[in-house]
């Protein structure tokens, strides 16, 4: 009687085992299906971080480059132009950029890591238009115009930290992109420092 | 012939199951209107499976061709556009349906014991019919189809940590693209309706196992005459087949009109924005998901915090199925309920449907204010319930069901 006790014993824990070793295969087994939904090479490839070569860009000057089928832009900011993002702002919706449309490196005045190199996702919050570099002061675009850019499909007004005006068609400041400087002449777009 | 079922009846009991599920099979005989539309829900079900196979055969799923292979089927195609109308119709009112079935319910308590697990399988049935009606949006590769999903799918987003890479994850790419119009078009004509017919399978068989209730909420187990059958049931077929071939009848001259004379609803059931071929460098000017969405959607855009309006979608949904717990009432049937639920329900039900008015509107100070005040009901009806249906005054439920002679 105690002998069939202990097969018994044996038996279920043998049967418990298998259940468990069985069951973590499965687990396992979920990974190539599950995996195939992630973001192919070629997905990947389009959407890879590029690489600017900032040295030929001057102070005031700015370039367009095109990361995951958008513009992206770069300023350099004279310090004339760091001087007016200093100066005052109220005419702004959100100067402190509190709404989440920069990384967290980027939640500044200025909205860039270097005040002096702006880096944003050329795009209008609005309707997705592609808004046109004006800097200097314009008497067109009213008397508190002081450079920035304009969206010339609605109306849309930024300053010179892609920060919106208020009463404005577009609802928040325009996009940054994750980015840093892999040296002082090299910039990355498309991914964060840490990563 | 006789010998014939014979034959198969010895292989396999098919005499025994059409007894057993439809001509010896007893329904309270006191069923009214609101009965008709878990047959109908059925019909639908099925409706939209053989339309949905006939256009499988001319749809493209490729951002590239999409768009004009939809086109194709309701200009080229030999009366594709009825069946794509047919689709596109029978998706919303499929959810009228849903939605008049689930009131139903909770009008005469069928979420109570012992119809608890009836009540789960008909809420997993909903939510994978969200999910269904959701991706097949996507499909026509439209304006509102593309930003509808890059809205939605971006609110997985908000989830902690993992957020991020489960948006990713689910998009296959950066951005709404190829890659999810593809894995949409899988689940939408596979995955999905396989998963659902599972379920309205065990919806069903638990239905039959604890049978239906009724108007009255009264057991019509619970009084049987000397041969066994219920006193107040009658066999499903053909009393009730009946009853529901005439529904049906209805139904289809309802349906049929809105397919031939308005398949687009004023906008309703086929958005104005998804006649534009689907734009990733142009938002439309006002993103709404279709009308059977604007509740939950609404309760989203309430909550000023995107994660708590995540959440609280997420909560809007999750807390009905917990019905059978929340409502502690005995008593099934609002004929026999206290006044205080039938306020409760006619005020969640004021504040469902004008969750789904504010919801297809754009946000304005005082329809914002307003969708708080309804967000705040709906959850409140929940909430109250809990605390006064225990102690409920509640009249007292006849023996037998009400329409007897």
């Amino acid at each position: 009687m105690k002998n069939d006790n202990d097969s018994l014993k044996r038996r279920n824990f043998l049967t418990n085992l298998t259940k468990v070793v069985g069951g973590i295969g499965a687990v396992f087994a979920l990974i190539p299906f599950l995996s195939t939904m992630s973001p192919s090479e070629k997905t990947k490839m389009a959407g890879a971080p590029i690489e600017i070569d900032i040295s030929a860009i001057t102070p005031g000057t700015f370039k367009i480059v095109e990361w995951r089928g958008k513009p992206v832009w770069v300023v350099h900011r004279t310090a004339e132009m760091l001087d007016i993002i200093d100066g005052k702002v109220d005419y702004l919706a959100d100067p402190e950029s509190s709404t989440e449309m920069q990384p967290i490196y980027a939640q500044n005045k200025y909205r860039s890591v270097k005040p002096e190199f702006l880096v944003l996702v050329g795009v209008c919050t609005h309707l997705g238009c592609s808004p046109l570099y004006k800097p200097g002061e314009n008497k067109e675009l009213g008397l508190e115009w002081k450079g920035g850019f304009f969206c010339p499909c609605h109306g849309s007004k930024f300053d010179l930290s892609g920060r919106v005006f208020k009463g404005m068609p577009a609802g928040t400041n325009l996009e940054v992109p994750p980015y840093y400087f892999a040296s002082d002449t090299k910039l990355i777009v498309g991914q964060d420092r840490a990563s | 012939m006789s010998k014939f079922v014979a034959w198969i009846d010895q292989r396999l009991p098919v005499s025994k199951f059409v007894k057993n599920h439809l001509s010896e099979y007893y329904a309270p005989k006191n069923f009214n209107f609101f009965y008709f539309f878990g047959s109908l829900a059925l019909f639908v079900f099925i409706l939209q499976i053989i339309t949905g196979i006939f256009l499988t055969i001319n749809y493209k799923p490729d951002a590239a061709s999409a768009f004009a292979s939809v086109e194709y089927i309701m200009r080229d195609v030999e009366w594709g556009w009825l069946i794509r109308y047919m689709h596109s119709t029978g998706a919303s009112f499929f959810f009228i349906i849903i939605y008049l079935h689930m009131l139903r319910a909770l009008m005469y308590g069928s979420y109570k014991k012992p119809r608890e697990l009836l009540w789960l399988f008909g809420m997993f049935i909903f939510v994978l019919l969200m999910a269904e009606a959701f991706m097949g949006y996507l499909l026509p590769w439209g304006q509102m189809s593309y930003w509808g999903a890059q809205v939605i799918i971006s609110l997985f987003g908000a989830i902690p940590l993992i957020g991020e890479s489960l948006a990713l994850w689910i998009r296959g790419d950066y951005v709404i693209s190829d890659a999810t119009l593809n894995r949409f078009f899988a689940f939408h004509v596979i995955a999905l309706p396989l998963l659902l017919f599972a379920v309205i399978y065990l919806h069903i068989a638990a239905l039959h196992t604890v049978g239906s209730n009724n108007p009255d909420g009264v057991e019509i187990k619970a009084n049987k005459n000397p041969d066994g059958t219920p006193v107040d049931g009658i066999p499903f077929h053909p009393y009730y087949t009946v009853k529901d071939i005439f529904g049906l009848a209805v139904f289809l001259t309802i349906f049929m009109f809105v397919v031939f004379f308005m398949p687009e609803f004023g906008g309703f059931f086929l958005e104005k924005d998804n006649f534009v071929p689907a734009d990733p460098l142009k938002t439309p000017e006002h993103i709404v998901p279709v009308w059977y969405f604007t509740p939950f959607y609404a309760i989203l855009r309430a909550i000023p915090d995107k994660l708590g309006g995540v959440i609280a979608m997420g909560l809007a949904i999750f807390v009905l199925f917990l019905m059978p717990w929340i409502d502690r009432c005995k008593v099934k049937s609002i004929r026999y309920r206290s006044s205080t639920y039938k306020i409760l329900l006619a005020s969640f039900v004021i504040s469902f449907v004008g969750l789904g008015y504010i919801g297809m509107q754009a946000p304005t100070p005082i329809l914002t204010a307003l969708g708080r005040t309804f967000t705040l009901i709906y959850f409140a009806f929940f909430v109250v319930l809990y605390f006064t249906s225990k102690n409920e005054k509640t009249k007292p439920v006849p023996e037998r069901v009400t329409m007897h002679e």
